[in-house]
């Protein structure tokens, strides 16, 4: 068994955990559904949203030197990273030479992606998470197991025993107003603490050098207006050639995400406030990779709305911790083997290749396209179990002569029912016919 | 007309009944069915799999097979989006691929757009469909929850004369069966946990019978089904036309 299908089972065990999970994540799929019917050109908002995404991938190196440019003139300092180690470095270098021991951090999934938390915290730099629900994954010190929405596995009563246990909240409270004051109040003091907050970035505009950060709780916010140090940190793919096609983004994020509209804050932010000084770490780690090979371009696309998460049928079923990246679910699954192929051979096939996922992006990856092609290059690689390489060859032979498929199939409706099958441990074998169609049919034939 | 059915490998050998109907249906419509004997299979199992190169030769035989017929029909929309979609990718620079291409269709796509068949009989059943993910997102054989465009259903409106015929709503109009090919045997518990959502949904919205446009996830449901000792019946959208129109 793939180590998917392993964590995947685990997590079907639990039925009545399950389809709690499946109807929670289920609900936000349903919002978006409601949200976009609002929007009558939505088809034609996905369509020029994944077109000038493609235009800016294409031009990509130009308009991340006009980024740099505007973001200069605008006051910021601006890094780049190969990788998520130059990346966790940058940022460690920024904090040392300012001697922050403080940091508060909204949410980035690319410094999730980094595993930054850790590194910093190795080198003596207090981190905390200031959305609610990265606060709580942090708390458990486990990874967010999805984009968007980082504990939604977890139920609020057990988020009423986290908070017991690190928070002093009464033990029992469940209701999720009061958890969330709680939750609100203990930031606060982190908030007031901090030497330096650190963003992620939603959308970078090459023509202004702004960057772009959506949130619902004004987290991001907060962290940069009280300590005087911003740290924004981006995967290159950020960029968007201008404010006008900025535009087509928040209307497609948000209503992807969580069927809002928009998001309660959409923050931008044009260098350093007066006083203050703000950095932007760039980051590659492996999305040049993916820029240069044409079949697996379109995921750069992705703006991490996690609507691909939210209507997959396998995800909802088997949580975002079964995937074993940092970024879950069909979007996660494409974009995890480029980083280490034999490592994550087995999210390509964590998927029934139903497709929904490329019809609900708001910017059209083929997404189950690219699991599909992903699956025909690990299978070149030799990355998938030597068993069902055998099991194809075998096939392939037998099916390629009319004669042999003929008498297998026909060996298959005898002995089928005696054979220890995986396919009996939960379902019955169709009633075997005695006799196939082309046998049925040549008889129907002579018989006219 | 003359057609030449294209009869999966796992309907040939585990569900002839639904090939027979196949061919009724059509005959019924005036339409001469031929069956190439030397048909195998067309090689879906492996490119799934990712072995693109197991899946070539059967992929070249489908090519030969079908070579002298002006209309190819399969009753599966899995199979007939493996030779629309993904011989291409399985031949590539084949220049015999587009000519299959253009003319195979799936059972419900082709007694739609090219016959224009509007069958009428009678059906007194409460009937829930299951829309296939290949034949409804590959081949669009109907518009699907995800995206904003006229609501449309080739299959449904192929019902739409049928007298007595009930179509349940289901909460999840279009949610996966979990079958997948290989993936209901490497990720099984996962596979049976949507089988067993998707049959359920059935059973809320009150149907009798899950009808379908192919096999392979009526197969999966159908296994489901019957281990777990529960009433409701499979049955293919070509058997159900057979039998409504007899």
């Amino acid at each position: 068994m793939t180590e998917h299908a392993a964590r995947a089972a685990e997590f079907v065990k639990n039925d009545a955990r399950l389809h709690w999970h499946d109807q929670a994540v289920w609900f936000v799929r349903n919002k978006r559904d409601i949200a976009r019917s609002f929007v009558p050109e939505w088809e034609e908002l996905r369509s020029l949203g994944s077109q000038i995404k493609a235009h800016t991938l294409s031009r990509l190196a130009g308009y991340l030197e006009e980024f740099e440019r505007n973001a200069r003139a605008a006051g910021a300092a601006v890094h780049w990273a190969r990788d998520a180690d130059e990346h966790n470095r940058i940022v460690h270098g920024i904090l040392r030479e300012n001697g922050v021991t403080r940091l508060v951090k909204s949410k980035s999934m690319l410094t999730e992606e980094c595993h930054l938390n850790e590194y910093l915290e190795a080198h003596g730099v207090e981190v905390v998470d200031t959305d609610l629900g990265e606060r709580i994954v942090q708390f458990r010190r486990e990874p967010p197991s999805h984009i968007v929405m980082p504990a939604i596995h977890l139920k609020k009563e057990e988020i009423g025993e986290l908070f017991h246990d690190k928070l002093g909240t009464p033990r029992g409270l469940a209701d999720p107003k009061q958890l969330a004051e709680a939750a609100r109040a203990h930031l606060r003091e982190k908030f007031l603490a901090a030497q330096a907050g650190l963003t992620g970035v939603n959308f970078a505009i090459a023509s202004t050098g702004g960057v772009v950060v959506c949130t619902n709780e004004g987290n991001a916010d907060l962290g940069t207006a009280l300590p005087p140090i911003h740290i924004a940190c981006m995967g290159v793919e950020k960029l968007v050639p201008s404010p006008r096609e900025l535009a087509v983004f928040l209307r497609l994020l948000a209503r992807s995400a969580t069927g809002q509209p928009i998001t309660a804050y959409t923050s931008h932010f044009h260098g350093p406030r007066p006083g203050a000084s703000m950095h932007i770490v760039i980051v590659d780690h492996g999305r040049s990779r993916i820029l240069a090979r044409e079949e697996y371009r379109n995921s750069l696309k992705c703006i991490r709305c996690a609507a691909c998460l939210n209507t997959c049928p396998v995800y909802r079923r088997s949580g975002g911790h079964s995937y074993g990246v940092a970024v879950a679910g069909p979007i996660g699954s494409v974009l995890a083997p480029h980083v280490d192929p034999k490592k994550h051979a087995d999210l390509p096939f964590a998927s029934t290749l139903c497709g929904s996922c490329s019809d609900v992006c708001p910017v059209r990856i083929d997404l189950h396209h690219q699991l599909l092609a992903w699956r025909g290059e690990l299978a070149a690689q030799g990355l998938v179990p030597l068993r069902k390489r055998v099991v194809s060859r075998v096939g392939r032979w037998v099916l390629a002569r009319t004669w042999a498929y003929r008498f297998f199939g026909k060996l298959a409706r005898i002995f089928a029912r005696y054979v220890p099958n995986p396919w009996t441990r939960q379902r019955e074998l169709p009633p075997m016919p005695r006799e196939s169609f082309r046998a049925q049919w040549r008889k129907r034939v002579r018989a006219r | 007309m003359d057609v030449a059915l294209f009869i999966p490998c796992y309907v040939d050998q585990f569900y002839p009944r639904v090939g027979l109907a196949t061919a009724e249906v059509l005959e019924r419509h005036g339409v001469t069915v031929h069956f190439p004997e030397a048909q195998t299979c067309c090689g879906q199992p492996m490119a799934n799999s990712g072995f693109f190169d197991d899946a070539r030769p059967l992929a070249r035989k489908m090519l030969e097979v079908f070579a002298p017929y002006e209309h190819v029909v399969c009753p599966s929309g899995s199979c007939t989006s493996m030779v629309r979609n993904h011989f291409e990718t399985v031949l590539p620079g084949d220049p015999r691929v587009a000519g299959l291409r253009a003319k195979t269709r799936e059972l419900c796509e082709f007694l739609h757009d090219v016959l224009r068949a509007r069958p009428r009989g009678r059906f007194p059943h409460k009937v829930g469909l299951h829309d296939s993910c290949h034949g409804l997102r590959e081949l669009r054989l109907g518009s699907g929850s995800e995206r904003l465009v006229q609501a449309f259903s080739k299959m449904r409106t192929l019902l739409d004369g049928i007298d007595g015929l009930q179509l349940v709503e289901l909460a999840r109009a279009d949610e996966c069966c979990g079958f997948g090919g290989t993936f209901a045997v490497t990720e099984e518990a996962v596979s049976c946990a949507m089988g067993r959502d998707r049959i359920a949904d059935h059973e809320r919205a009150g149907a009798e019978l899950i009808a379908g446009g192919d096999v392979s996830c009526l197969m999966h449901l159908e296994g489901l089904i019957r281990r777990d000792g529960k009433k409701l019946r499979v049955l293919h959208v070509a058997e159900l036309l057979e039998e409504a129109t007899r």
